[in-house]
């Protein structure tokens, strides 16, 4: 299990699509809403080596309740002008387009969260800053410090893709199972 | 101006649903545990294994502070068990409502419900038609609630199939689920309604959800191991549980009438049930 931490450099292009890994420093939440204002309004936070985290998180007094992840392909065609400004990761659930896929490539990785455990990843973060605060709990970009998050890489910088290879294999043996008529 | 029993009653379903919820949101059920830690034995993938071992340090950490399992803590499903001697009156969906609002503030609760097309959102998890309130008669006096996400809603399918299509039902389980891959956090649970009307299969899809899960009738076991054989796994990483059960409720239909319905169930199966402290 590799140890990350941000701002991350190169060290992302050595990930292959299945290693472990934590991820520790600070990262961007930012769902559907803050990724449209951040490419008409600019990116509010400096984004060369920084981690992108798909989700919304419950925020009380100032603290991290709970932040799990939310389904990233949602952000699929939002997320290249992010890659372009330097951004070497992004974090959600569910994994991305074959778009993302491409603009990855030689450049940054996708990495995997586990769905649901929004305690746990709570109970590592600390709240640091929050931008776009009008655009509400859930869709603001929250700056949060992390203390080793356990992630999979689920798509590498050589087009390698997890969720790709398990799906193409789904439909082999659905095809299988239930043959076309 | 409610009269006095009014307002013992209204206090009486804010106090439960309060209760249910807070409890719905920070614990899964113990069929639901004991399903997420059989599927962590039976793996045989590093990442499958790693997927359902966060899943279950997930589950201590909320236990352990009292907070929410997911940040999604979905919308308000509530089913009211409503005894004979108890009339149904407006203080009863007051009641939940003013529960749903105590709950958003103390559990906390993120506030999920929003208006459909100006997506304003209400700030309480309130809204028209929300809390979703289904009321039957029955013995005792219950409420359960099924607080439900959105990810695993968005990928949940219905059909209205042909009398004579009855084998096409195993498929459309396990394509829905082929659908919606890694989207739904699985292992999921898929509770499937068939029979009924358009509207009334869906409702039976849901219904079929507050049923235990740890134990399936010989058909639920087929559609389930048909699930399990797409391979999907834990989160969509691959892995040998794609659902940890599939649960039907029936209901009488058409004879020209065959609708299936899915309703796709993340691994946080959440639902409780508590009795309301009346009369």
């Amino acid at each position: 299990m590799k140890d990350l931490r941000t701002p991350l450099g190169d060290e992302v292009l050595d990930l292959r699509a299945g290693d472990r890994v934590t991820l520790s420093g600070i990262v961007y939440t930012a769902r559907d809403e803050a990724h449209q204002r951040m490419q008409t309004e600019g990116i509010p936070f400096r984004p060369e080596g920084a981690a992108i985290y798909h989700c919304g998180p419950v925020i009380q007094n100032e603290h991290i309740v709970a932040a799990g992840p939310t389904t990233s392909a949602r952000m699929n065609e939002l997320s290249g002008f992010l890659i372009d400004n330097g951004v070497k990761a992004l974090i959600g659930k569910g994994g991305m387009g074959t778009k993302v896929l491409e603009e990855l490539k030689d450049r940054a990785v996708y990495l995997a969260y586990t769905g649901g455990c929004a305690a746990l990843a709570a109970s590592r973060m600390t709240l640091k800053g929050v931008y776009f605060r009008d655009l509400g709990m859930a869709e603001a970009v929250w700056a949060i410090e992390l203390d080793h998050l356990p992630l999979t890489v689920g798509m590498d910088a050589h087009g390698g893709d997890l969720f790709a290879d398990v799906r193409k294999k789904a439909e082999c043996s659905f095809n299988q199972a239930f043959p076309k008529i | 101006m409610k009269s006095p029993e009014e307002n013992r009653l209204h206090k009486a379903v804010s106090g439960a649903t309060l209760r249910a919820l807070c409890d719905a949101e920070t614990h899964l059920p113990p069929d639901v545990l004991a399903a997420l830690k059989r599927a962590r034995s039976s793996e045989t993938s590093d990442i499958a294994e790693a997927e359902l071992d966060t899943m279950i340090r997930n589950l201590e950490v909320a236990e352990r502070l009292g907070v929410p399992i997911c940040q999604d803590t979905g919308v308000p499903v509530v089913y009211v068990s409503l005894p004979l001697e108890v009339s149904l009156t407006e203080a009863i969906y007051e009641g939940i409502a003013d529960g749903v609002r105590r709950a958003t503030e103390s559990v906390p609760l993120r506030p999920n419900v929003v208006d459909p097309l100006t997506r304003e959102n209400s700030g309480d998890n309130c809204g028209e038609g929300m809390p979703a309130v289904h009321i039957r008669q029955g013995q005792s006096f219950t409420i359960t609630v099924l607080p439900k996400g959105a990810g695993s809603e968005n990928v949940s399918r219905c059909a209205m199939f042909l009398p004579s299509e009855k084998d096409q039902i195993k498929r459309f389980v396990v394509e829905t689920m082929l659908i919606a891959g890694g989207k739904p956090c699985p292992p999921v649970v898929l509770g499937v309604g068939i029979g009924g009307t358009f509207d009334g299969v869906t409702a039976l899809a849901k219904e079929a959800l507050l049923q235990p899960i740890d134990c399936m009738d010989d058909f639920e076991q087929e559609l389930c191991d048909a699930v399990n054989a797409l391979g999907i796994g834990p989160m969509g990483l691959g892995g040998a549980t794609t659902a940890l059960a599939v649960k039907i409720k029936r209901g009488g239909c058409h004879t020209a009438s065959l609708p299936v319905a899915v309703n796709v169930q993340c691994w946080v199966c959440r639902r409780v049930t508590v009795g309301v402290n009346y009369p």
